[in-house]
């Protein structure tokens, strides 16, 4: 009998996969189910309510009845299963493929025990008002994740109320201001100085919170340039808002200088940390002179992504900026675990409540089956995962990596496909969109574009040597095939859920519709 | 059915691949053709054509005889309506211009060429910004801002134009001097605009807060620039669309090309020379001097004979300098620094290291002057 | 002597053999090398102080499950907490669809592998539009708070204006939120209440506009359960300045309650962990933001709005991201906030519970709240010493409930409460000290008559 293995294998290596995509071809949800049916069924109001109530609704004026049944859908439950379930399998998680190529996003593995613990009815049925002594057990996770958070970054105190890295930038650049403003220097410094390679949010962030913002480029080897920093700083400065590795995998070796001038000129750091994935066990905060800094959970601390939240970005402050931290924080007085509220010159309250404690629990669990040895062990695989991928990608005919040429790369690289596309007319993302084809995916960068054609992959420490091979292969593949059959990638996709989109709607106000009844408004249809 | 023309200029690149830096002037490409040179134009116009033949859009294709097109059309298997005559062979500016201005009367809804800043020149002078047009690189200077990236590209620009996908802007038309580019100086001249389709490619933004639209760039940058603008102080805006535009949006009418004097919130002399702008700060005015990079290559201060001279910059004074710009135009310069040529090199020196640069309300960039 | 090295299940390439391998193809005598750039006056040395870890997931599960039992769950029948956090039913499929692993683990793919989540998402935000019969509505915001304090500077932006007028019966929280973040440019001016009914004081509310406003906010229910009648007036009053009527609502009312765009609000705003989130301490909140699909407004969206398309293949959905031009803004506020992540998987779960409901479901679910809260107020009310009668206007699901006649403390009764496995209302006391001792009661679809009947019996012992 023939080994069906034989054809699996080309000169010892594996085929790419003959992948395709669950394609359903499912309708809007609204164009399905009958009048009258129903997903589930509410308790009803006793008899026993109605009689001694009377009518309730009798004393609602007209003006505050609903006058028409909302146009919702009316399916039973298994159809409302089946059409969720179809949108599902047309939908790629971490848990399905090699999601090496969100770079930025540390698209890591989310260990299921922790979304397990956290479905606990101990974690979902907690009222975040409940009497203290009823909580103690998330309290006490929410002050243990605290002091971790700490030991790795060297701050003194942690929040962890902001629900994900752009609200947790905000929380610092609010935390600035109300320094400044307690030095009674809230007037004069109202400049924030970041970089162009820094996530996007450290300016918008910044400019939502009054400042003016000036934004630094990269010196000539794609470092962050000093003496342009040098040139940016004076007594307006009020802050710098820095991400370190940047975007572009680049670690800044003159960061500690960089903190040092802007103290000098009378400015508070703040650090992002949003790729802290290649750091852990490494390098801190505190060593490098930041006053604060923010993690993202959901990126470095393995809590799953969600399609987009829920998250929690977690900030930390030095001793002197203590007093400005949102409320409550969570203290421990060797008996108990509660919150404190006792902070009159606090920032306030960023979000209902004390932050996402099930995503808290999740990077808590995480570091607890890791340890300090173990979180080494991820930065430092996750640094050598993306060195190794970067060597392969390199190999591969159009792509190159900008800036520091020759020198190595932290835990992500930000690719161009520059090359490749002056020679086959084919664009970074359309090389992503038929990868699609092959299972996988890839982000170019954040708008505006300064790596022309760009494509950010970050391994993270989760995917094996095969995996990462495997990667590379299909970025090989696709490579070439922009190169022999450009027509087929510029079409593309062809194995995945849906084909190619026309996009002009999106741009057109006449035809946009951001709703099913819109929709059915702009295409003419009377309801 | 829309209609293209196509130019080619057929000694565009000619100086190049021998040695010879550019290909204007007889002499010149005289020379070149002795030294063995072989014209590139033709090729890459043949890229362009395939790359648009290659989207299946409907179009019809007007051109001129010979190898100012004709020879082009044919190779690409397009039945092309030549239209026209040339005058001398090899060809001249002047059959670029007559070409182009044929090509107007007869209705074509852009005019695609072949060649370099030179052949852009010719255009410019020809057509203005009357109609569209779009420039295949095919020269070995290429300063203006008017030329596809590749031929490919220019292919496929004209092909989303053609499906009604683009968005007209003016573009910056440069030169580069001759005779000092021989002599080893770089030295930028802007020379005009041409009106070239601009091709937004949509790209998931999933990370990024939406990027605003160029109008809303410059509303944004007269709106930061408004609040340091002070009564009495004279503002000389030098040329250039983003000038342009932040002027409008502070309700400023001002010339494109030109140098213009404003003052309390109107222009008090349009297209100044050197000499009416050393007039006014000779005459103890305040002054701040408002530019923006010209070109795709960076360029703040051109050549010395443009009236923002040496001698006006060094009354001004450096921290009375505005840069204005959008981001899209810095980060396309991918890094390179804005560079300087104002002809006295001790200005130049003055002028090196950092500038802030305007790029939105509150929002400001610091590049590198070299 | 030396452990032997632990290959970690969640790091694949740690085993010495494949890292020596990956060394060599990279051409690195070891990892020290990547981190060439790091100065050594900033590496850590040595290990981190960390606690031990637990190795096994035995072990893991172990020492977690062991903390989180020191927790005692709310259960449906003995909590009448709510304050912004509700303890809805959540439908078992809700929770399916939502750990399935394809949604839980995808981020920001594009609209073809991660076809699944813009259309889920399209769905959402599309039956919250009939809902509220709003055209235009947002992929989810952080929270309740966010979401009214962006559409606040949304009305700043749109109007050019820089003061906005709230009531002050709103969460304290929710209030420190606003505060915060419409600083520094925008004034925020809070509107007393009509002490009887408990709606806006329609008389303070027309002398504090003006011109200069962007925005009148309130909302339905109100913090404290009741409902403002006079939505159309205050609307009406806030457009003939030029102003925007604002009106945060939770969309679970909405089958037997008028949208607010039935009484002429501009923008709608809200939280949605009432659409089937668990409490989870807090953990399940999301915001939403509604308006018509008026350009100018639609132009101020900070967030990700998601459109639909043809493909090319005919008759087959796509969708993406509506990005438009951004022309406008006004002097003082400039610039469209920020885009990031907030709380996507909730919005999905929000869409499903939605679905499962129906216009039958979300009418049941409404009235049967009426009903409930309506029934509760009266039994409550009925204990001597105790008043629930504060606002004269119909309530929605919470309501007052004053025990200063008791002479004692609100904190005093929840302890007893407490000792009976009963968790009280919220104590209004510190919150609002013009209340005194009075406490935010919460009953939702989940309480029986019994529930209810055990709550005013246990209050009646304890304060008598």
């Amino acid at each position: 009998m023939k080994d069906i293995r034989v054809e699996r294998f080309t000169n010892g290596k594996p085929n790419l996969r003959r992948f395709h995509q669950a394609s359903w071809d499912e309708p809007v949800i609204f164009e399905l189910g009958q009048p009258g049916q129903r997903g589930i069924l509410v308790p009803e109001v006793e008899e026993g309510i109605r009689t001694r109530v009377g009518d309730a609704l009798a004393d609602l004026p007209e003006g505050l009845r609903r006058k028409d049944p909302p146009k919702l859908p009316e399916m039973a439950q298994p159809a409302v299963l089946r059409h969720y379930d179809h949108l599902s399998q047309e939908n790629l998680g971490v848990d399905f493929n090699i999601d090496v190529g969100q770079g930025t996003c540390t698209m890591k593995y989310s260990p299921k025990v922790n979304d397990q613990l956290a479905r606990m009815p101990e974690m979902t049925e907690l009222h975040p008002l409940q009497d203290e002594s009823t909580v103690q057990g998330i309290l006490e996770i929410m002050y243990r994740f605290e002091q971790i958070l700490k030991e790795i970054s060297g701050m003194d105190r942690f929040t962890l109320q902001p629900g994900a890295g752009s609200a947790a930038i905000y929380t610092n650049a609010s935390i600035i201001r109300a320094y400044h403003d307690s030095c009674r220097k809230g007037d004069q410094r109202d400049e924030v100085i970041t970089t162009i390679f820094s996530h996007p949010s450290d300016a918008a962030c910044a400019k939502v919170a009054g400042y003016k913002v000036i934004t630094l480029y990269p010196d000539a080897d794609g470092y962050p340039d000093l003496e342009a920093l040098k040139a940016a700083v004076s007594e307006r400065t009020a802050g710098l808002l820095i991400t370190n590795p940047e975007d572009t995998g680049i670690f800044n070796p003159r960061i500690a200088e960089f903190t040092q001038i802007v103290h000098a000129a009378g400015g508070l750091c703040s650090y992002d940390q949003a790729n802290a994935n290649g750091l852990l066990g490494i390098t801190r905060a505190r060593e490098a002179g930041f006053d604060l800094c923010h993690f993202n959970l959901h990126k470095t601390f393995s809590t799953p992504h969600g399609c987009g939240g829920p998250a929690v970005g977690a900030t930390g402050v030095t001793r002197e900026l203590v007093r400005f931290l949102p409320v409550p924080l969570v203290e421990y007085d060797g008996k108990k675990y509660s919150l404190n509220y006792d902070l009159p010159e606090s920032i306030g309250k960023i979000r209902p409540f004390y932050g996402v404690a099930p995503v808290i629990l999740k990077a808590y669990a995480w570091v607890m089956a890791l340890g300090a040895e173990g979180l080494r062990e991820v930065a430092e695989v996750a640094v050598l995962n993306n060195n190794y991928l970067m060597k392969k990608v390199l190999s591969i005919r159009g792509v190159s990596a900008p800036y520091a040429a020759g020198r190595r790369r932290v835990e992500q690289v930000r690719y161009s496909w520059q090359k490749l596309y002056e020679e086959t007319g084919i664009h970074s993302d359309e090389i992503g969109v038929r990868s699609a084809d092959y299972g996988v995916h890839f982000w170019t960068s954040h708008h505006p574009y300064v790596v022309p054609e760009p494509c950010t992959l970050e391994p993270t420490e989760s995917y094996s040597i095969e995996e990462l091979d495997e990667y590379a292969a299909i970025l090989e593949q696709v490579a070439g095939e922009a190169y022999s059959d450009p027509d087929l990638v510029r079409s593309a996709p062809h194995n995945s859920t849906i084909h190619k989109i026309d996009h002009r709607p999106f741009d057109d106000p006449q035809q946009w519709a951001i709703t099913w009844r819109a929709y059915l408004r702009k295409t003419g249809e009377s309801r | 059915m829309k209609r293209i023309g196509l130019i080619v200029n057929p000694i565009a690149g000619l100086g190049g691949r021998v040695g010879l830096k550019g290909s204007d002037g007889e002499e010149l490409q005289r020379k070149a053709i002795q030294l063995g040179a072989v014209p590139m134009a033709l090729e890459r116009a043949g890229e362009a054509l395939k790359a648009l033949l290659a989207a299946h859009v409907d179009f019809e294709l007007t051109t001129s005889p010979g190898s100012m097109g004709e020879k082009s059309a044919l190779q690409a298997g397009i039945a092309a309506e030549v239209i026209g005559s040339i005058a001398s062979v090899p060809t001249s500016a002047e059959d670029t211009i007559r070409a182009a201005g044929e090509m107007v009367q007869r209705g074509v809804d852009l005019i695609l060429f072949a060649g370099g800043d030179g052949t852009a020149r010719d255009l410019c002078k020809a057509i203005g910004l009357e109609i569209p047009a779009l420039g295949i690189p095919a020269g070995v200077k290429i300063q203006s801002a008017v030329f596809a990236t590749t031929p490919r590209h220019a292919g496929e620009v004209t092909a989303a134009h053609l499906r009604g996908e683009t968005e007209l802007r003016p573009a910056e038309v440069m030169d580069l001097d001759e005779q000092a580019f021989r002599a080893g100086r770089v030295s930028a001249n802007l020379y005009g605009y041409l009106k070239i389709p601009y091709l937004q490619r949509y790209i998931q933004g999933v990370k990024a807060a939406t990027p605003m639209s160029e109008s809303g760039v410059h509303t944004a940058i007269a709106k930061e620039l408004s609040g340091r603008l002070k009564p009495g102080w004279l503002y000389i805006f030098g040329p250039g669309t983003t000038t342009q535009a932040v002027a409008v949006a502070l309700g400023i009418e001002k010339t494109l090309l030109g140098v213009d004097a404003v003052m309390d919130g109107k222009v008090v002399a349009a297209d100044c020379s050197e000499a009416d702008l050393l007039n006014y700060l000779s005459g103890g005015c305040r002054s701040e001097i408002i530019v923006t990079p010209i070109g795709g290559q960076g360029c703040l201060f051109g050549r010395g004979n443009q009236p923002i001279s040496p001698e006006v910059i060094r009354k001004v004074g450096r921290a009375h300098i505005r840069v204005v710009s959008s981001p899209e135009k810095i980060q396309a310069l991918q890094g390179s620094p804005f560079w300087v040529d104002t002809g006295d090199p001790l200005v130049d020196d003055m002028l090196n290291g950092y500038i802030e640069v305007i790029t939105g309300y509150r929002e400001y960039i610091l590049y590198r002057v070299a | 002597m030396t452990r032997k090295k632990i290959v970690h299940p969640y790091i694949p390439n740690s085993s010495p053999e494949v890292k020596a391998r990956m060394l060599q193809e990279v051409g690195a005598a070891n990892v020290d090398e990547f981190y060439a750039d790091v100065p050594s006056a900033l590496r850590i040395q040595g290990q981190m102080n960390l606690p031990a870890p637990f190795l096994s997931e035995a072990a893991l599960r172990r020492h977690v499950e062991g903390l989180l039992r020191k927790n005692t769950p709310a259960q449906p029948n003995r909590n009448f907490l709510g304050a912004g956090c509700y303890q809805h039913h959540v439908p078992a499929i809700c929770d399916e669809i939502n750990q399935r692993g394809e949604f839980l683990t995808a981020y920001a793919g594009e609209p073809y592998d991660d076809h699944g989540r813009f259309q889920t998402l399209f769905e959402y935000c599309s039956m919250m539009g009939e809902l509220l019969e709003m055209d235009v509505v947002n992929v989810p915001n952080y929270d309740g708070f966010q979401a009214a304090a962006t559409a606040l500077r949304m009305a700043c932006r749109i109007t050019g204006r820089a003061r906005v007028l709230i009531p002050d019966i709103i969460s304290q929280d929710k209030q420190s939120r606003l505060r915060d973040y419409l600083k520094p440019e925008i004034e925020i001016i809070v509107v007393k209440h009509d002490p009887s009914t408990g709606g806006m004081d329609l008389k303070q509310l027309e002398s504090l506009l003006s011109s200069t406003v962007a925005a009148v906010y309130f909302e339905n229910p109100s913090y404290l359960g009741s409902l403002e009648v006079s939505g159309t007036e205050i609307t009406g009053m806030a457009h003939k300045v030029g102003a925007l009527g604002v009106v945060s609502v939770d969309p679970i009312s909405l089958g037997i309650l008028a949208p607010p765009a039935r009484y002429g609000a501009d923008i709608v705003c809200g939280d949605i962990q009432s659409l089937g989130m668990h409490m989870q301490f807090g953990g399940g909140q999301a915001g939403f933001i509604a308006s018509h699909d008026d350009e100018k407004i639609v132009m101020q969206y900070p967030s990700r709005l998601f459109g639909i398309a043809p493909t090319r293949l005919p008759g087959e959905y796509g969708f993406g991201d509506v990005a438009y031009d951004r022309t406008s803004f006004a002097k003082r506020e400039e610039g469209i906030e920020w885009v990031g992540t907030a709380a996507a998987l909730w919005g999905i779960t929000a869409g499903v519970y939605l679905a499962l409901m129906g216009p039958q479901g979300m009418k049941e679910i409404g009235e049967g709240i009426l009903y409930r809260t309506r029934y509760a107020r009266q039994e409550i009310g009925r204990i001597k010493g105790v008043s629930t009668k504060l606002f004269s206007a119909p309530h929605f699901r919470e309501f007052v409930v004053d025990f200063n006649k008791t002479g004692m403390k609100v904190a005093e009764i929840n302890k007893a409460l407490l000792s009976k496995g009963i968790f009280g209302g919220k104590d209004l006391s510190q919150e609002f000290p013009w209340l005194g001792e009075s406490a935010l009661v919460c009953v939702t679809e989940v309480h029986t008559q019994a529930d209810i009947d055990l709550l005013a019996s246990t209050l009646q012992e304890v304060v008598s």
